[in-house]
């Protein structure tokens, strides 16, 4: 097990290297750091010397790879790579464009993304699950193709609707919670409510059209007819043989997401005014704040990688036919 | 009921267990109403073995499920009919009520095991849920009676494999398992849908003996449904005939072995490969089975019976007889007008032997096939899958050599590693004079129209993409054997004809064709690039026994004509004793037996040998021959055991088989044997 | 290229769209000729509300299609130079035939078949007095002396539009019935008994209600758009029909030229790694979960940032702000098609693997045939019904998609009709009192009808191709 996951860490390595190396290009190869003085300064009509500056505060006057002016492993050090992009393998963001500390930032912000996140989820797949039972349970009848039917016209609508409806009906007409922000301790839930409830309203769409294809791909195994020929209860079926097995591709669908949900919702959070990561890099991507979405980008992979080890190892948690090695 | 009924019928009233009558079962398709169960009767006797016999799709395990009401819904649906179990009528009874039935009076088992059982379930779970859904035990009591089922079953050291879960079991011990969740309820009726056809032939021995031992403690009474005559021949009290949905024969085993009488029964017992039978063509019913989809108003079997009349295609045939012993077919109904049959006797030829050539075409020499086990952080090899391990055989032009084993023992990697589709780790394989491992890529793609390979599973081998002609072609392109697109297509007419289908296949699909239509399409594509040898694996496992005797009548014809040799590998005996000239037998990727096929079935000199012939039910019951009952499971070939690999298993294993793989020794100067019993002169 | 005093000018998209209608086309000519093909296909068009959705669909399609037409007209030469002398400013021809809605723009925000502004200015009245007040729209019921008129005025257009849509109906419906009972050999009476009751082999009767619905909308557009804003206008006075039309096109564009640009990667990495194993297998591997790991926004945020500043530093290289867009646009698709390839490699990896095993493969590694051949005659026609259900499952996925990132600002170009635009700048007024409603719903209409045939559509094709639902 552990020789597993010292192999499965040794294997994100290169793949880090890999996430690290187009990021790189993006922002740095893509177009020269003179561009992107230039753009950030407003237009054509840039003097040398703010460009200059410009690039010095940011740290982006050194050159891209190989420094011929440093000495020893200076030449390596003294550039943008390895200022850059080198040092978030140890975490170490540096600073956004307005000078504050991002590692410091995230820290703060992860809090209330997960404050929404976490909720979301367990809610989600609550109701979602119970849903896909329900609609497994009654098969092929109207109710099954009615709630496929309401699946299908739920997926289709923009999850911005939701909100929007959601904020437009809960906040702006009946008052119920504010409309957005957020507060520490207690105080937040108020604000994270219709949040959630918007989340798993959009979610259920697709969620219980997902589950309800697990559990039906699992209702026309053998070993179903198997447990039906031992004269059990159709419930103790669907609820001992099929959830058993159906958790399987349940759980570790969620298992590789967990991580990310540190990572916030981008659309959730911008539209409800919570200070998460998600509102974060919106915020990074229209103050054009390279720095945050290069280390936004790192953070993301991290924890995919990470969410994708939690995977395996779920497997054999859940899964007696899986072993590690 | 009657009430006039008399005392004898009465009696016998009082002994039924199971009476189906009428039984109709439908399933709605996109192409209309598939009618699986069409009108079933039958009786089963309380303590009997009943037999519901038939090919696949003729709508026995329908048949069954229909009994349980498991028919898969909202596709299927029982239209008519009654099943009484005792008095009481199963198809009138509530769901609620089907309940208690199912596992409790009635108890089925299933063909795969691998998927019958829950797989993240152990399987002491699995029992002790159907012991507590029709016992009044307590828990504890529960799991005591389901280590008590465990052992019963012969499932050694019980507490331990209580935790186990189903993947940890081979599939014998799953059948085993199955078999313990059945009698959990203490049935008094077990419904057996092929549960040993999945299994190789010592399990299958295994699990037949267990039924019945089983079934004299308990004295419970046995639906068995298969396609196996042998199987039939072995545990069966009565046996009824399925065809097309309808129940066409039915007797009690000794009338239907002595005589049969429908014409399909006749002629499947004529299909039947055996030895005696090595130097004429075997009796095929041509044609397939009708569609289930059709609506019959004459005799299901009227398109490939000899003796058809008028009669047959118009009217269905009614029962003839009661329910012990009678016959859907208007030839036995007295009031029916019957005709002179004029049959016209197929001249049964007689078979030529090809004069056997010293030309030796194949030879393998020492040929191993590792697979490595990798392990570890950085994947270090630490172990290999031997799944071929010194095998050495070669085959003469014009001969059929067998090579015979269960399965997993390696045979069909000897024949890919022959193919060089998989690159031997070791050994010689030299063709016609040329040694093939050594040859460069290029080089052996020009050689590849000498071997072909024709595969186990009609429906894989050919891509459903591809028309008929563009399959056969393919070879021919790659092989470049005919220069001319003209030439080319004259070619596949003359394949298609020589293999017995009609020119006009070619223009079809795949999917349009029966299992043995599509093996046919598949010797065709083989003998495209005309090769002097046809590896065959497995190719009439998966065909029904009709079906299968008109593939090794073809195989045989064009060995004759065309000088073929074959590399027969297959698991079923009979068919190895109707169609090879040699005999290999394999067991964990060595081969422990070789010799003519005549002397090593008459004489067989390794234990292993001796156990998988005596195991494989057979209809010729002149004396009721003694089963060598192999215990255990085929061993890992990841970890073969110490010594000889037999030895676990082996009945007559002695001190040194358990420290040293035993030598080669010649019997005589073909018959070879690897077993310490035989000593070096 | 001219002709009647147009220039043909396309845009880079345009190009693309005619690719994709051309492989659309050339994929239908091919599939005709293969029954494996013909056969799901023919299930999918015995699905009522499949059948429904894709008429809806071809409405679209046509509008985005007529909508990738670009033009520039021809102007007055004034004599200065001899050869013709064409509009620096492009349009389509769904902009030639909408002029009307194109050109009547108001100052500001209006709500639907609205009289006056939503906003109060200063109307100075014709004695020189000032007040403050709703002013009249330019445009919007200009033909109407005062609000009163409106009610019957509206009725009295929608009447008509009925009244014609009806006869269209009805001779549609008598074509139909006509050619089916050519063609069945029934009476017509009898065939139209027949397409009532909706028993025929084809969905005609959802069919010909469909038709009638589209017929319907679209004529009570023609009969009313011209005189009023029938969704109101927007907040510098465009019309908001305008805008939802001709955001179809970008809708239609980002959910079909992705899957151009997600097609070669993913059937050729895909089927490669899975059959070839080995190196190959671990290099593509590598590559597509390094790809995956970047979370998909993330790295389509960062993308669109740095295209940004490669356009506005090479401005020369776009003159117009359409070619601008459409460059921005184009570049959109292309980077959603390089994070969106990895999932449907990976399927075609995974499928390729076990076909590879299969005998059929084996058999023809027997005869010798050649990697490529094999690759491409056994592999490649084996994966096409998931290459197919996965692409026509992405792209609703893709139309929603497109609106979030324009949210976000890394989605299509700001000038740019877009329902994302519209949503975006919409959900800017959603403080203001009476609130702006009807840009929003405009968009969700839109969108949702599209994203909800395109769904409805995507079922039947699963259903249709996947073995797995097939088997059952």
């Amino acid at each position: 097990m552990l020789a597993y996951i010292a192999r499965r860490l040794l294997y994100a390595i290169p793949i880090l290297v890999g996430v690290n190396l187009i990021t790189f290009a993006l922002f740095f190869v893509v177009n020269s750091p003179d561009d992107v003085a230039r753009v950030h300064l407003g237009g054509k009509h840039v003097t040398e010397e703010a460009m200059t500056k410009w690039k010095a505060d940011r740290g982006y006057d050194k050159p891209l790879f190989y420094n011929p002016d440093a000495s020893g492993a200076d030449k390596f050090r003294e550039t943008i790579f390895f200022d850059k992009s080198a040092r978030l393998f140890v975490f170490d963001f540096g600073a956004a464009d307005d000078g504050r500390d991002i590692a410091y930032d995230i820290r703060q912000r992860m809090w209330p993304s997960l404050a929404i996140a976490i909720p979301s989820l367990l809610v989600g797949l609550l109701v979602n699950i119970t849903i896909a039972m329900i609609l497994a349970f009654f098969r092929a009848s109207y109710i099954d193709i009615a709630g496929v039917i309401m699946g299908v016209v739920l997926m289709s609508i923009s999850s911005m609707f939701y909100i929007i409806g959601g904020q437009y009906l809960v906040s702006k007409s009946l008052h119920l919670v504010p409309i957005s922000g957020y507060d520490d301790g207690v105080n937040a839930i108020k604000f994270l409510i219709l949040p959630v409830i918007v989340g798993l309203i959009g979610g259920i769409g697709s969620g219980t059209r997902w589950y309800r294809t697990i559990f039906l791909e699992e209702i026309n195994r053998d070993y179903v007819r198997t447990a039906r020929a031992k004269g059990l209860l159709e419930s103790s079926v669907l609820f001992k043989h099929v959830l058993k097995n159906a958790m399987i591709p349940i759980l570790t669908g969620v298992v590789v997401i967990l991580p990310i949900l540190f990572m916030g919702s981008l659309i959730t959070e911008s539209f409800f005014g919570i200070p998460g990561l998600g509102s974060y890099v919106i915020d990074a991507i229209q103050a054009q704040d390279f720095a945050i979405v290069r280390a936004m980008v790192f953070l993301g992979s991290v924890l995919y990688i990470v969410g994708l080890i939690l995977t395996d190892i779920s497997y054999t948690l859940v899964d007696p036919r899986v072993r590690l090695n | 009921m009657d009430a006039k009924v008399t005392t004898q019928a009465a009696a016998q009233q009082a002994d039924i267990l199971l009476r189906v009558n009428n039984l109709k079962t439908q399933f709605s398709t996109h192409r209309g109403t598939l009618r699986a169960v069409d009108g079933v009767s039958f009786d089963v006797r309380k303590g009997e073995t009943f037999a519901l016999l038939g090919e696949s799709g003729c709508g026995k395990s329908m048949t069954a499920l229909s009994i349980m009401r498991l028919v898969p819904q909202p596709v299927g649906r029982i239209v008519e009919g009654s099943v009484h179990l005792g008095d009481v009528d199963l198809l009138q009874r509530s769901e609620m009520d089907m309940r208690s039935v199912r596992g409790g009076r009635i108890a089925m088992i299933f063909q795969e095991p691998q998927s019958s059982l829950n797989p993240v379930l152990m399987i002491g779970e699995q029992i002790i849920e159907s012991v507590l859904c029709h016992t009044p035990l307590k828990r504890a009591q529960a799991k005591a009676r389901v280590l008590e089922l465990l052992d019963a079953v012969g499932i050694p050291d019980p507490v331990r494999r209580y935790k186990e879960y189903p993947h940890q079991l081979s599939g014998g011990m799953k059948q085993r398992v199955m078999i313990a969740i059945a009698l959990a309820g203490e049935p008094e009726l077990l419904i057996a849908d092929e549960p040993t056809t999945a299994l190789d032939v010592t399990i299958q021995a295994q699990v037949l003996a267990l039924l019945s031992d089983l079934q004299k403690q308990t004295g419970m009474a046995m639906l068995f449904i298969t396609h196996d005559l042998g199987v039939v021949s072995d545990i069966a009290d009565r046996i009824a005939v399925m065809y097309a949905g309808q129940i066409i024969e039915q007797a009690g085993r000794d009338t239907f072995f002595s005589k049969p009488r429908h014409p399909y029964t006749c002629k499947l017992f004529e299909s039947l490969p055996r030895a005696n039978k090595r130097d004429e063509s075997l009796a095929v019913i041509e044609g397939s089975v009708p569609s289930l989809l059709t609506d019959f108003s004459g005799c299901r079997f009227v398109d490939r019976c000899d003796y058809a009349w008028d009669t047959c295609r118009q009217r269905v045939p009614r029962w003839l007889g009661n329910e012990e012993y009678g016959v859907r077919c208007h030839r036995f109904d007295g009031e029916v007008e019957q005709v002179e049959h004029k049959l016209v006797e197929k001249t049964l030829e007689t078979k030529i032997q090809a004069q056997a050539s010293s030309h030796t075409l194949l030879k393998v020499d020492n040929l191993k096939v590792y697979f490595p086990i990798q392990k570890g952080l950085f994947k270090r090899t630490v172990g290999y899958v031997k799944a071929v391990d010194g095998v050495s055989i070669d085959i003469a032009k014009g001969r059929t050599l067998a090579l015979v084993g269960e399965s997993g023992c390696g045979k069909t990697t000897v024949g890919k590693g022959i193919l060089q589709l998989i690159t031997p780790t070791l050994g010689r394989v030299e063709f016609d004079g040329r040694e093939l491992t050594t040859l460069d890529k290029k080089t052996m793609r020009g050689l590849r129209s000498d071997i072909q390979i024709i595969f186990q599973d009609p429906y894989s081998s050919m891509n459903p993409r591809m028309m008929v002609k563009d399959i056969i072609a393919e070879g021919m392109i790659a092989q470049n054997t005919v220069a001319t697109r003209g030439e080319r297509d004259r070619r596949i007419d003359e394949l298609l004809q020589q293999v017995g289908l009609s020119v006009d296949s070619k223009q079809r699909y795949p999917h349009e064709f029966s299992g043995g239509q599509r093996q046919r399409i598949c010797i065709a594509r083989a003998l495209a690039v005309k090769p002097k040898l046809i590896i065959c694996d497995e190719p009439t496992s998966a065909l029904d026994i009709s079906v299968q005797a008109q593939i090794l009548n073809l195989l045989k014809d064009l060995q004759q004509s065309q000088g073929l040799a074959y590399l027969f590998i297959t698991h079923n005996l009979s068919v190895v004793e109707y169609l090879a000239h040699d005999v290999a037998v394999m067991y964990l990727g060595r081969i422990v037996e070789r010799g003519p096929v005549r002397t090593v079935f008459a004489q067989p000199a390794h234990p292993y040998t001796e156990a998988l012939l005596s195991a494989a039910p057979t209809l010729d019951d002149e004396s009721q021959r003694d089963v060598i009952r192999l215990e255990g499971d085929l061993p890992s070939p990841a970890a073969p055991p110490v010594g000889c690999h037999f030895n676990p298993r082996c009945p007559k294993v002695m001190e040194e088989c358990r420290r040293l793989y035993p030598e080669k020794v010649n019997l005589d100067k073909h018959h070879i044997v690897r077993c310490h019993l035989f000593k070096k002169e | 290229m001219h002709l009647l005093g147009y220039q043909f000018s396309p845009l880079w998209t345009d190009w693309l769209v005619y690719l994709l209608v051309f492989s659309g086309v050339a994929f239908f000519l091919y599939a005709r000729r293969h029954e494996h093909l013909v056969r799901p296909w023919r299930q999918v068009a015995q699905r009522p509300l499949a059948m429904a959705a894709a008429l809806v669909l071809m409405a679209y399609i046509v509008i985005g299609l007529a909508d990738s037409f670009h033009i520039r007209e021809q102007r007055d030469n004034g004599g200065v130079s001899d050869g013709p002398v064409f509009s620096s400013e492009v349009v389509s021809l769904l902009d030639i035939a909408l002029t009307t809605l194109r050109e009547r723009q108001e100052k500001t925000y209006s709500a639907p078949f609205a009289l006056n502004s939503y906003a109060k200015e200063s109307i100075e009245l014709a004695a020189g007095a000032i007040v403050r007040d709703y002013p009249r729209l330019q445009y919007g019921g200009a033909h109407l002396e005062d609000l009163s008129q409106r009610q019957a005025d509206i009725i009295a257009k929608a009447l008509r539009a009925l009244i014609e849509s009806v006869l269209v109906f009805l001779v549609i419906t008598a074509m139909l019935n006509y050619m089916l009972s050519r063609r069945q050999a029934h009476g017509f009476s009898r065939q139209l008994l027949l397409l009532i009751r909706g028993d025929s082999k084809l969905p005609w009767r959802s069919l010909l209600l469909t038709g009638f619905a589209i017929t319907l909308t679209s004529l009570l557009l023609v009969r009313l758009a011209p005189y009023y804003h029938v969704l109101g206008t927007d907040k510098v006075g465009q019309d908001v029909l305008y805008l939802s039309l001709k955001s179809i096109r970008t809708g239609l564009v980002i959910g079909g030229l992705t899957t151009l640009f997600v097609l070669p990667f993913a059937l050729t990495l895909g089927i490669m790694a899975g059959y070839f194993r080995g190196r190959i297998d671990d290099i593509i591997q590598y590559l597509y979960t390094t790809l995956s790991s970047i979370p998909s926004v993330l790295l389509i945020a960062a993308s669109v940032l740095m295209i940004d500043v490669y356009i506005q530093n090479n401005a020369d290289q776009f003159p117009t702000i359409a070619e601008r867009a459409d460059a921005r646009l184009l570049f959109l698709c292309l980077i959603l098609g390089v994070t969106g390839w990895v999932g449907l490699c990976r399927l075609l990896r995974g499928e390729a693997l076990k076909l590879r095993e299969i005998d059929y493969i084996q058999a023809s590694q027997a005869f010798g045939v050649s990697h490529a051949r094999i690759l491409s005659r056994h592999i490649l026609p084996n994966v096409m019904h998931i290459v197919l259900i996965t692409l026509v499952l992405d792209f609703s996925g893709l139309v929603l998609a497109e609106a979030v990132l324009s949210y976000i600002g890394v989605g299509v170009d700001p000038s740019m009709i877009s329902w994302g635009n519209m949503i975006n700048s919409a959900r800017l007024e959603m403080a203001r009192e009476p609130i702006v409603w009807w840009s929003l719903v405009a968009a969700f209409i839109f969108m949702f009808l599209l994203v909800l045939c395109a769904n409805l559509f995507s079922d039947a094709v699963r259903d249709a191709f996947d073995p797995r639902v097939h088997g059952r």
